[in-house]
């Protein structure tokens, strides 16, 4: 469950933040996690109540933005739609897909206070 | 659900609830919104309606300093940028040392701890080696490496299911890995979160055995197409198996087209040669990069 490390680094941005912005207490947090990425954003809510405790984030709203797994087909020469890391393309069937968008995980921002 | 204070109001009849309760708990500003869009938005959502907490458009587009207390703070990092940080400082030290790590992964069992000593023992005698063993408890896997003479420091994640760069770096510091050396660290055994932590490693090699499926290159596509090299270890086993071995390769190519794929056994050694020449040929073009020249 590597969602608890990913959400422990998303605290210690907002520690980081916090300290750097001046602010006491995080009202909500906007996390953008690409469909294709290697996290699961329900696991992040369950541990992001965990971890917040005695944080600034403690009782902040969390928000988790999804971006749609998308690739480039060689063969069709354009981007395509990826439900899956290694689905082949949607459009000719071929497996000669690169990944260009959708594993992203990023904090985005925040409403502080 | 609101994750302030529990209230559920996706529903006109739950916001009517939700104004006539009251908060537990301080609540420093003073009034309370009702969240009821659907936490999928993109981050420069608006909502029309009228008591949504509109902060999208509302705040982050025209917010005017000292107005209010509340502001949006834009960041834009990538949760991942600490332990990035933290690897990239352990790939700057390896370099500088010349020495060349690999991060090896798989799913416990898999006979990545013997295969690592099976490599050692061909290679020790004229090469220096230095190994980083993770497991969440014992320390016996670094006792095994320790046994073939090459110095090795356990690092015990506790509940953690993955060695994190941080930690390589102070096993580093521990280590201290002799300049030119080869470094191996053995991360623990999970087929699904050392895949998302750079460690600062020159590859990862993902480690699957003919007794595991053959489909787990599709099943745990993440860690295949973080690695630059398969190995099919215990090949042995494959005459007493359906294991279909092409089956295997066509679906890990599938996953990642540019992964390298060696079949090997460490208990008969079959396939080592290619094996330890793969890591010859990557470890001699780190070395080779010219060192700064000493002082004096």
């Amino acid at each position: 469950m590597h969602e608890m490390s990913l959400t422990e680094s998303v605290i210690g941005i907002i520690e980081d933040e916090a300290r750097r912005q001046n602010f006491l207490r995080v009202r909500a947090v906007v996390l953008e996690i690409g469909a294709l990425a290697c996290a699961e954003p329900e696991a992040m809510r369950f541990c992001f109540d965990v971890v917040s405790r005695g944080t600034p984030a403690e009782g902040a709203r969390l928000d988790i933005v999804r971006v749609a797994g998308a690739g480039w087909c060689f063969d069709c020469e354009r981007e395509v739609a990826l439900a899956e890391r290694f689905a082949p393309c949607p459009d000719c069937g071929r497996s000669r897909v690169r990944m260009t968008g959708g594993d992203e995980m990023r904090v985005l921002e925040m409403e502080v206070e | 659900m609101c994750t302030v204070c529990g209230c559920n109001d996706d529903t006109p009849a739950g916001k009517q609830k939700d104004d006539a309760h009251t908060h537990d708990h301080p609540h420093d500003h003073g009034h309370h919104h009702h969240h009821d869009h659907d936490h999928t938005h993109a981050a420069d959502h608006t909502h029309a309606s009228p008591g949504t907490l509109d902060y999208g458009a509302g705040l982050a587009g025209v917010h005017v300093p000292g107005l209010s207390q509340e502001r949006i703070v834009r960041i834009e990092r990538d949760i991942l940028s600490k332990n990035a940080g933290f690897a990239r400082a352990n790939r700057a030290r390896l370099a500088d040392r010349g020495i060349f790590a690999l991060n090896l992964v798989s799913s416990p069992g898999s006979g990545k701890t013997s295969l690592l000593v099976r490599t050692i023992e061909a290679l020790a005698p004229h090469r220096a080696i230095a190994v980083i063993e993770g497991d969440q408890q014992t320390s016996n896997d670094a006792a095994r490496i320790r046994a073939t003479g090459v110095p090795a420091v356990q690092v015990n994640t506790g509940k953690g299911c993955h060695l994190d760069a941080h930690m390589v770096g102070h096993a580093l510091d521990e280590l201290a890995p002799a300049t030119g050396s080869l470094l191996f660290i053995e991360n623990v055994g999970n087929l699904v979160c050392p895949a998302a932590f750079d460690l600062g490693e020159a590859h990862k090699v993902v480690v699957l055995s003919v007794t595991e499926g053959e489909d787990k290159p599709l099943k745990y596509p993440d860690m295949f197409a973080a690695s630059d090299l398969m190995l099919l270890n215990k090949s042995d086993l494959l005459p007493h198996l359906d294991f279909d071995l092409a089956a295997c390769m066509a679906n890990a190519l599938r996953v990642n087209p540019a992964l390298q794929i060696l079949t090997v056994s460490a208990r008969t050694g079959e396939g080592l040669p290619a094996w330890l020449a793969w890591i010859e040929a990557r470890a001699a073009r780190v070395a080779s990069v010219p060192q700064p020249l000493q002082a004096g």
